[in-house]
């Protein structure tokens, strides 16, 4: 056990350092693109004065790597530090609500999607070439195959329209639980289908390729029933590259669903990230891609530890 | 961005001079069989909205309003000191009259009084002197300091707020309704900018920004025969088809910015009114006129010519616009010039003018992305289309929408922009216009017209000032550096139950953006 310690706090290191090097990129990225803060507010209608009145203000007059500097300083104490928009909102604040609502959506999606593939991937990898199998793969592969608003869309047209489920997902401090299930199931249902084919076919695919080795051979062999044999003897030899597929489409889930939020109304961090990078709204946009590079950090970890430990012989290793 | 626009009806010389004080002159011009057909307006619900517009960096501050969303929220929660009628004309809002001088040089503002801020607290002349002056001066970092950068003293004398400008201008309360203007409590002659205060109609329950806006009827706002709903629940939908889903299940009352490529789908679905408004809202083609080939008026007419304006405005706009005709000012405005011929697609005669500057064709780049209107591309496109039969070849060069006004709007030589249109000729012509300007996009300098446009801010006589006007619009369409090919409507839904006014303000979107306080639950 000793050796999975060690490897998390290896891996913890190196994403603190994969942490600072995306702040340094995403800072530079930010100073790349023309125009700044306050020509984004300003638009059409700043003149020079103006300008430099309002950066001044907010401080964009001072050289780009000392405000990158203020901002580091603060962000390692823990202070990300205010939004340049007028109302002077920490980022933190501003992120919150949204950080909460993006989780919620994404862990919504993932408990219908995760347990639907698992269980599409076992029983098309047991009634493999069966018309189930092939209708399973044939629908998985479609909603995958539609860009996310189109999918968002039909839903909406035949879910919406006919008034069983909202169309806009509405969510403040006072949604109870069971409001924000209701309201968020069109979402959900959306980011289901769309992450659902990849997993279900890693699923069919690891475990089918076990299906081939001796010793499921000689369990056939003992006379198991076949569903024994994939859930006892295949299933658990299968774990790793599932487990990885599920953390990489979780990731996605968190970072990747701004076309899903902007179609559903959702104010999660995918909106706040684009109006961000719109306005250039440098501390919010490195709080956010940080909270992003975070969960990919922290889930490809999770990934690589539950599949050590689902491997005896990397974690008996002589 | 920045515009405020009129509408239709003109401010005669003593509404100009002594300000109408009836706020229920729009509805006194309709005739009494009219008025009792109308729907009378009655109290109750909540209004729940969903605009196009919305970001997360919208604030509270005044100076940075940059979308209807923000500035509609915030004109049912402020008041300014006039206010732009529905009909076009001037009425007073947090003023209830003011008065010039000969020269139009001092105005003299009598301050509304017994107007209390949410917060309780008394709205004071020094309140109205501490809220202008945020704009002004060296530090202001606001959109609407080039409004009030010609007052030169601002002060507050009794009831009233005396201010002296540098030079006459007849219009000056109509710039006093600008939506950045609004009143805002101060302490030592400073407003508060974060406040979520205001005299206006509704109070502010809730902001984030955007997402939505929560408001609640003000029990005590000095109007009574405004601020019909109950409540407002405002949210940003920028999608269009989620918008426009939104309205069709029912789950808001109103919407703005319908997509103009479905409005056929929309208004088939029952209970759904569209609602068209047409405005000063103008897309626009700038050239730099120091440059070659626009330095030259043959050339500039010939791209004029080359431009089949009905075209845009019904495969664009789908009908919902009009054809421009080269100079800002709109059919609505007071002196919008009536007699000035109407340009048209006319391929030989800009072979014409081609030929007049020793040319049997030309080639353009033409920079266009859909930040600057919407539809913009397409426009250029089937600009060049037209074009290439008059010898004239424009290369549409596809410019990224982000940074657009950093990098291609005054940047670049030919390229596409918009206005929202300005309440008076004056403030068009100067902000865009005149000499010198900052936003002058076509670099345009005419003698004639900048001698015009002075002699015209400070006549008071209406009928000198008409001729002058009219003139300039004249020289604009014949002479100028920018090629207006369409006006374009504001383009709104609602569902049945929503009671509309007569006669809706043009000079916005959003009913002039007062629908807030304007419109009912039938």
């Amino acid at each position: 056990m000793g050796l999975i310690w060690t490897m998390i706090a290896k891996r913890l290191g190196l994403g603190l350092l994969t942490l600072f090097v995306i702040s340094v990129i995403i800072f530079s990225a930010t100073e790349l693109l023309p125009g700044d803060f306050a020509k984004a507010i300003l638009g059409q209608s700043a003149t020079e004065e103006t300008l430099a009145a309002f950066r001044k203000e907010i401080g964009l007059d001072l050289p780009a790597y000392q405000r990158y500097f203020n901002w580091l300083g603060g962000a390692i104490q823990g202070d990300f530090g205010t939004s340049l928009s007028g109302n002077k909102r920490p980022v933190a604040d501003l992120i919150a609500t949204r950080l909460g609502n993006t989780l919620f959506l994404a862990l919504y999606a993932a408990a219908i999607a995760v347990p639907l593939s698992l269980v599409l991937g076992i029983l098309a990898a047991l009634y493999r070439n069966s018309i189930f199998d092939r209708a399973a793969n044939a629908a998985a592969l479609t909603s995958i195959s539609f860009p996310e608003f189109f999918v968002a869309y039909i839903l909406i047209f035949v879910l919406a329209q006919s008034g069983l489920f909202p169309s806009m997902t509405r969510m403040d401090a006072d949604t109870t639980l069971g409001e924000g299930l209701y309201r968020a199931f069109l979402p959900a249902l959306t980011l289901t289908l769309v992450v659902t084919a990849h997993m279900m076919r890693m699923t069919r695919a690891a475990i089918i390729n076990l299906l081939a080795s001796p010793y499921i051979e000689m369990a056939r062999l003992k006379g198991i029933n076949p569903m024994r044999v994939i859930l006892k003897h295949a299933l658990p030899n299968a774990l790793a590259p599932i487990i990885t597929v599920i953390a990489l489409n979780l990731a996605y889930l968190i970072t990747g669903v701004v076309v899903v939020e902007v179609v559903f109304v959702y104010p999660g961090l995918g909106q706040l990230m684009v109006d961000s990078v719109a306005k250039r709204d440098f501390p919010v946009v490195q709080a956010v891609a940080l909270i992003f590079a975070a969960a990919y950090v922290l889930l490809n970890l999770t990934a690589d530890v539950l599949s050590t430990l689902s491997n005896p012989r990397l974690i008996h290793r002589k | 961005m920045s515009n405020f626009t009129n509408g239709t009806g003109g401010l005669s010389r003593r509404g100009l001079l002594k300000g109408a004080t009836a706020l229920g002159a729009a509805g006194l011009i309709l005739p009494a069989s009219v008025r009792k057909a109308m729907a009378e307006p009655k109290r109750g619900g909540v209004l729940r909205i969903a605009l196009a517009s919305g970001n997360t960096t919208d604030s509270l501050d005044p100076a940075t309003w940059d979308s209807t969303f923000v500035q509609s929220f915030n004109t049912a929660r402020c008041n300014t000191l006039t206010e732009i009628a529905p009909d076009g004309t001037l009425v007073g809002e947090l003023a209830e009259s003011w008065e010039a001088s000969a020269d139009a040089v001092t105005w003299t503002f009598k301050i509304r009084e017994g107007v209390t801020f949410h917060s309780g607290k008394a709205m004071t002349v020094d309140d109205v002197v501490a809220s202008i002056n945020y704009h002004r001066g060296e530090e202001s970092k606001s959109a609407a300091k080039p409004y009030v950068d010609p007052i030169t003293d601002i002060k507050a004398d009794g009831q009233n707020v005396v201010i002296t400008l540098s030079g006459g201008n007849a219009d000056f309360p109509f710039i006093l309704a600008d939506y950045h203007l609004v009143v805002l409590p101060s302490a030592d002659g400073k407003i508060d900018v974060t406040t979520t205060d205001g005299t206006g109609a509704y109070v502010l329950d809730s902001f984030e920004p955007g997402v939505s806006v929560k408001m609640s009827r003000n029990p005590n706002y000095f109007k009574s025969d405004r601020a019909w709903f109950d409540g407002i629940d405002a949210l940003s939908i920028v999608d269009a088809a989620a918008r426009q889903n939104a309205l069709i299940t029912g789950e808001v009352d109103v919407i703005d910015g319908v997509d103009l490529n479905t409005v056929s789908l929309l208004e088939r679905a029952p209970g759904i009114k569209v609602l068209p408004v047409t405005g000063n809202q103008h897309f626009v083609f700038p050239m730099d006129t120091r440059l070659s080939p626009y330095d030259n008026n043959n050339i500039r007419q010939a791209l004029k010519y080359g431009l089949d304006r009905d075209e845009l405005v019904e495969k664009i706009l789908r009908g919902f616009g009009s054809a421009g005709n080269d100079h800002p000012i709109g059919r609505g405005q007071r002196y919008f010039n009536t007699e000035l011929e109407q340009k048209t697609y006319d391929p030989d005669k800009a072979k014409f003018y081609l030929k007049e500057a020793g040319m049997d064709s030309i080639s353009v780049q033409l920079s266009a992305a859909d930040a600057a209107f919407s539809g913009a591309v397409d426009s250029a496109v089937l600009y060049a289309e037209r074009a290439a039969a008059a010898g004239i070849n424009i290369e549409v060069v596809r410019e990224p929408s982000d940074g657009y006004w950093d990098n291609v709007w005054m940047k670049k030589p030919f390229c596409a922009s918009y206005w929202g249109g300005r309440p008076t000729e004056d403030l068009m012509f100067s902000v865009a216009y005149s000499a010198g300007a900052p936003w002058n996009d076509s670099f345009w300098d005419h003698a004639r017209f900048n001698e015009l446009l002075v002699s015209a801010r400070s006549e008071l006589d209406d009928d000198k000032r008409r001729q002058m006007y009219w003139e300039m619009q004249d020289i604009c369409a014949n002479e100028g550096g920018v090629v207006i090919p369409m006006f374009a409507s504001y383009v709104n839904a609602h569902s049945d139950k929503v009671g509309v006014p007569e006669v809706i303000g043009t000079n916005q979107g959003l009913d002039g953006l007062r629908l807030y306080e304007r419109w009912w639950f039938a």
